[in-house]
C-alpha cells in the first residue's frame, strides 16, 4: 500500500474516532479505556508474522516479546471490560 | 495454507468494521456487553487470517507466545480489584507500546530495502512505543503505590528530556539516510525508554488520570505507527481510534481539572493566590452532627444526591452507600449520584465502582446533569469528596482553583460532609463549603458514617 494510501485511512480513522468516542457518555470512559486497550492490541498481528517468520533469531525473539505484549493486551482487556459492563445494570 | 493478500486485507476490513460497531456499542450501556463481544470477534477475525500469511512458516513461537500472554492477560483480568483498575489500564497501555515497540524493531532488523516513509514509522513506532511502555511502568508504579506518587525531578529535567527528544529524532534521521545501522536504533529505543521515565516522573498523583488517557492515545499512536510500517491497514486503523479515543479523554480530564495540558506535563500547579488561613476560613463556623440528626434531616427529604470521592472507595463504602440509598427510596426519598469527570482515579471511574456496589446506571449523573438539580435537593450527602465541591472555584476569583468546575452541593438546603477531619483535599486548600450556613460535618469513618445513618432510619 503506497503511503498517501495509508496517510488517508489514517487521517479519515482519527475523524471517525473523534465522532465515535465524543458520543461514549462519561459511565463508560473507563470500559472505554480497558476496550480501546484491548482493541490496541491489534499490534499481535504484526506480532504473529514476525514471532512466525524465517528470517532469523533477534527477529523471533523480538517477535515472541511482542506476541506475549499484545496478548496480554488483548485477552485481559476484552474480558476485563466485559467484567466491568456486565455490572452495569438497571434496576 | 496461504491465501492471497487481497483477501487478507478483505479480512482485515471486516476487522476494522467490527471494531468500529463494538465501540458504536459502548454508547449506550444497554449495548455496551454486546459492542465489546463484537470488537473481540473482530480481533479474532484479524488474528486468524493472519495466521495464514504467507511469511508465516512455523507456529512453535506464535503458539508458545499466545499461551503465556493469554494465561497473563486472564489471571489480570479475573484477578484486579475494581479500585486498582487504573493500574491495571496503566499496565495494558505500557504493554501495547511494548509490543509496538518490539514490532517495529522486528521489522527493523528483517532489513530489506525499506522507504523513507518506512524507516521513519518505525522510528516513531519505536519512539513511541518505548516511551509509553517505561512512562506507563512509571504510572503503574505510583498508582500501586510502589514509588511515591509526589512529583519527582531534579533540576535541567526538562532540558534533558529536551536533549533525549532532539536526539532520538535526529536518530531517525541518521537511519533515515543510513538504513540498518544497528548501534543506533538500540540509541534510539534506550534515548525513548528515558524519556518515557522522566516524562511520567515529575507529574503528581492527582493528576494520573490525565497521564493514564493520554498513555491510552500513545498506545494507539504506537500501533497506527506500526501499521506505516509494515503496510497493515487494520493496524493503521484500529491505532487512529485508539490514539483519538485517549486523546478526547485526556481533553475531558484536564478541563474537568481546568488545568492545561501542559501545565500537567510539566507538574505546574497554578500559583496560589493570598495564601488562606484555614482558621479564619472555619473559625466558629463548623456545625458538627451525628448520624442520627442527619437520618431526622433525611426522612423529611423528598430528594438527596449522593456525592462520592475516591475516599469512599478507598473505605470500599459504596456497599454501604448503596444500601442507604436503598433505604430511603423505601421512604420513599429520590436518591441520586452525582459524579464529578474526576471523582475516582481514571475517567469513569467512581461509575465502575458503584456499579460494581449494583447501584443502577441510570441514577449516576455526570455534572451537567445534576447541576442545575442542586436547588431543588433537600439534602446533598458528600462522601469522601473534598476539592470538587469547593465553591470557591466558582466565586474566588484569586484561588488556585479558581475556574474549575465543581459540583453545587452549596444550593442544595442540606449538606452533609462526612469526612474524617477538615484536612484538606489534593490542592491543599480549606474549602469554604464546611462552614457554611446550611452545612452540616458528620465526622468519622465514611463507611461506619454511613452504617450509622442506614441503621438510625431503619430505627426512626
Amino acid at each position: 500500500m503506497d503511503f498517501v494510501s495509508q496517510l488517508t485511512l489514517f487521517v479519515l480513522a482519527i475523524f471517525l474516532g473523534v465522532e465515535l468516542i465524543t458520543k461514549v457518555p462519561p459511565t463508560l470512559h473507563t470500559p472505554l479505556m480497558s476496550g480501546s486497550n484491548a482493541i490496541s492490541g491489534i499490534t499481535l498481528v504484526g506480532a504473529l508474522i514476525a514471532a512466525g517468520s524465517d528470517a532469523g533469531l533477534l527477529i523471533n525473539v523480538l517477535g515472541f516479546i511482542a506476541v506475549v505484549l499484545a496478548t496480554i493486551n488483548v485477552i485481559g482487556g476484552f474480558m476485563v471490560t466485559n467484567r466491568m459492563l456486565a455490572m452495569f445494570k438497571r434496576k | 495454507m496461504q491465501i492471497s493478500d487481497n483477501w487478507i486485507d478483505i479480512a482485515y476490513l471486516i476487522s476494522a468494521v467490527l471494531f468500529v460497531l463494538g465501540i458504536k456499542g459502548l454508547t449506550k450501556p444497554k449495548t455496551a456487553v454486546r459492542g465489546n463481544l463484537l470488537a473481540a470477534s473482530g480481533m479474532g477475525v484479524a488474528c486468524v487470517v493472519t495466521l495464514l500469511h504467507r511469511d508465516i512458516v512455523t507456529y512453535e513461537i506464535i503458539i508458545g507466545g499466545v499461551i503465556v500472554g493469554g494465561i497473563i492477560g486472564a489471571i489480570l483480568a479475573k484477578k484486579v480489584q475494581m479500585t486498582a483498575m487504573p493500574q491495571l489500564v496503566a499496565l495494558l497501555n505500557g504493554f501495547g507500546g511494548g509490543a509496538s515497540f518490539a514490532v517495529a524493531g522486528a521489522e527493523f532488523f528483517r532489513g530489506g530495502h525499506p522507504d523513507t516513509v518506512g524507516i521513519i514509522a518505525t522510528g516513531i513506532a519505536v519512539l513511541i512505543g518505548a516511551v509509553t511502555l517505561t512512562g506507563s511502568f512509571v504510572a503503574f508504579a505510583k498508582l500501586q503505590e510502589l514509588i511515591d506518587g509526589k512529583p519527582m525531578g531534579f533540576p535541567g529535567m526538562k532540558l534533558v528530556n529536551a536533549i533525549l527528544l532532539l536526539g532520538s529524532v535526529a536518530a531517525i534521521a541518521y537511519l533515515v539516510m543510513n538504513p540498518g545501522v544497528e548501534p543506533v536504533f538500540w540509541g534510539l529505543a534506550i534515548a525513548a525508554a528515558i524519556l518515557g521515565i522522566l516524562l511520567v516522573s515529575p507529574i503528581g498523583g492527582a493528576d494520573m488520570p490525565v497521564v493514564i488517557a493520554l498513555l491510552n492515545s500513545y498506545s494507539g499512536i504506537a500501533a497506527s505507527a506500526a501499521g506505516f510500517v509494515m503496510g497493515n491497514s487494520a493496524l493503521i486503523v484500529t491505532g487512529s481510534l485508539v490514539g483519538a479515543s485517549g486523546l478526547i479523554l485526556t481533553q475531558i480530564m484536564c478541563k474537568a481539572m481546568n488545568r492545561s495540558l501542559t501545565n500537567v506535563l510539566f507538574g505546574v500547579m497554578a500559583e496560589a493566590g493570598e495564601a488562606m488561613d484555614q482558621d479564619e476560613v472555619y473559625e466558629g463556623k463548623i456545625k458538627s452532627t451525628s448520624a442520627e440528626e442527619v437520618a431526622m434531616v433525611l426522612e423529611t427529604a423528598q430528594r438527596v444526591v449522593i456525592v462520592p470521592g475516591f475516599g469512599l472507595a478507598m473505605a470500599q463504602a459504596q456497599h454501604a452507600v448503596r444500601e442507604m440509598a436503598d433505604t430511603l427510596e423505601g421512604m420513599g426519598v429520590e436518591v441520586e449520584y452525582a459524579i464529578h469527570p474526576v471523582a475516582g482515579r481514571m475517567p469513569g471511574h467512581m461509575n465502575v465502582l458503584l456499579a460494581e456496589a449494583e447501584v443502577s446506571y441510570d441514577k449516576l449523573k455526570d455534572m451537567d446533569t445534576i447541576n442545575p438539580t442542586f436547588e431543588q435537593t433537600d439534602v446533598a450527602i458528600v462522601l469522601g469528596a473534598n476539592d470538587v465541591t469547593n465553591p470557591m472555584a466558582r466565586e474566588d476569583k484569586g484561588s488556585p482553583i479558581y475556574g474549575m468546575p465543581i459540583l453545587n452541593v452549596d444550593k442544595a438546603k442540606t449538606v452533609v460532609v462526612v469526612k474524617r477531619s477538615l484536612s484538606p483535599g489534593f490542592a491543599g486548600l480549606p474549602n469554604p463549603l464546611f462552614a457554611k450556613d446550611n452545612t452540616l460535618m458528620l465526622f468519622g469513618d465514611g463507611k461506619g458514617a454511613v452504617v450509622d445513618i442506614t441503621t438510625a432510619l431503619k430505627e426512626g
